[in-house]
């Protein structure tokens, strides 16, 4: 069973939809023994740094995360989830989990692309991801596969050991990061068609081990 | 780099899928579902959904018709036709649709944007506008108006002020529909979107006009569209949205490739 972390940070139905289709069990809770008693854990959210943050901390959750993080239990954020597993965002200037090393930073402006098109934002829609190293999460994916992005803040973990994968949209910036039993992608996996469905079930079958 | 986005547009009444020219004699042409698994296994990239329902006791067959999508097709895709409050916005996402898009709705009442946006976050909503060509006029400065009723009813609102203004109110996207080119295949309004998405800073979705894959290259390109809305060429077969991708990517457009 796989737990969606509920914390009121937008609308986790569509992860539970992609999970059921792959044939994965998963609840949406918020509650600590329900979540204690899956074998991993999804952490999703949308939204801004500093709401997540406090209603994280009223639930009790941020304490769990840190618990099953130690634990060993494999954990995938998702978005606002790859961002506050960080130590500090600047949206809100926010104190975060503090799981991986690194911070939160806004996408700078004006962003320009390669061909001299001022860039908007936030950054939405599909884009790549250049795999810097392999994961089994990660695995079968392909470097042409594109992903469905919606964010205006990125990772900037504090050590490229952290970073399993980039994408470029004015900068380049870490959108696939990771330490031993946690997985977190900036992208929105369950909204990127079967490359996002083929991670999702990568993640239902890892076993949260990580070897360089 | 972002690739740019090919979305077909899929108009709704009463559960099933129709596509008229210029708003007149609509005729069914499939189920919703069924359409829209067909273009997600096509490479669409998002769907678009118009709730063209006309009595508002029947829009429970919409909010089913996203649960089954929403089951079926992991890309996001947006329902319009019909948000009036931000209970009918709830309905819509909960039911599975990533965006809601607002229209009519919000040209009478600019509030549900900026209200839309506080409660969902911008990302989820998306601005309809149809707009017509009309002459340049002291307060129609671009010479672009906004519409409604289907081109019917002039409201005397400036399109690219209008685009400035939602912006402002928390749209998180336009998409911007040419009454003009809209069901006549003769190719985007060029200038139109090009006005528009040079003065905003979140992303436009250029409708009406796709006749040939040309028009789609040009409304990207010169047209400056962050996303072309396709409807008549993919539902009719002229081209496949496979067709279309990879004359795209042939002539140098950055568009998602696997699928």
């Amino acid at each position: 069973m796989i737990a969606i972390i509920d914390y009121k940070a937008g609308n986790l139905s569509s992860v539970e939809r992609a999970l059921k289709k792959l044939g994965y069990g998963c609840l949406i809770t918020q509650r600590r023994e329900k979540i204690l008693g899956c074998e991993r854990i999804i952490f999703p959210g949308v939204g801004a740094a500093g709401k997540a943050m406090s209603d994280l901390k009223r639930l009790g959750l941020d304490e769990v995360l840190r618990y099953e993080y130690n634990a060993g239990k494999p954990i995938l954020g998702i978005c606002l989830g790859a961002q506050i597993i960080l130590e500090r965002s600047q949206e809100n200037e926010a104190e975060c989990l503090g799981l991986i090393e690194g911070n939160v930073e806004l996408l700078p402006q004006p962003l320009f692309s390669e061909e001299k098109d001022r860039l908007k934002i936030p950054h939405m829609g599909w884009n790549g991801v250049n795999l810097r190293k392999e994961h089994p999460v990660l695995e079968g994916i392909a470097p042409a596969d594109e992903f469905y992005f919606v964010h205006a803040y990125y990772p900037l973990p504090a050590s490229d050991e952290y970073v399993f994968g980039t994408t470029c949209y004015g900068i380049e910036f870490a959108s696939v990061i990771g330490h031993k039993n946690l997985i977190a992608v900036q992208f929105h996996p369950e909204k990127s068609g079967k490359a996002g469905l083929r991670l999702l079930e990568n993640f239902c079958t890892w076993d949260g081990r990580y070897a360089e | 780099m972002l690739s740019k986005r090919i979305i077909p547009c899929l108009d709704v009444r009463d559960g099933k899928t129709t596509k008229g020219v210029k708003f007149q004699g609509n005729i069914d042409i499939g189920d919703p579902v069924e359409m829209a698994c067909f273009y997600y296994n096509e490479g669409a990239d998002e769907i678009v959904f118009y709730d063209i329902t006309a009595s508002s006791d029947r829009r429970d067959i919409m909010i089913d018709v996203v649960r089954r999508v929403a089951e079926e097709i992991f890309i996001p895709f947006s329902v319009g036709g019909g948000i009036r409050t931000i209970e009918d916005m709830r309905r819509v996402l909960l039911a599975g649709a990533e965006k809601v898009s607002v229209n009519t709705a919000a040209v009478l009442n600019p509030e549900i944007i900026a209200d839309g946006a506080r409660v969902f976050g911008s990302q989820c909503i998306v601005l309809g506008m149809d707009v017509k060509k009309v002459e340049t006029s002291r307060k129609i400065a671009s010479g672009y108006e906004i519409v409604i009723h289907g081109g019917r009813t002039y409201m005397g609102i400036d399109a690219l002020e209008w685009a400035k203004k939602a912006e402002n109110m928390g749209a998180g996207e336009i998409c911007l529909n040419s009454i003009d080119a809209d069901g006549t295949q003769q190719g985007y309004e060029m200038a139109l979107t090009q006005l528009i998405s040079e003065n905003v800073n979140i992303p436009v979705i250029a409708s009406g006009g796709a006749g040939n894959i040309d028009h789609i290259y040009d409304v990207l390109t010169k047209g400056k569209a962050d996303a072309a809305l396709v409807a008549s060429i993919v539902h009719h077969g002229t081209y496949t949205i496979k067709q279309i991708k990879e004359a795209l990517h042939a002539q140098g457009v950055k568009v998602r490739m696997r699928w």
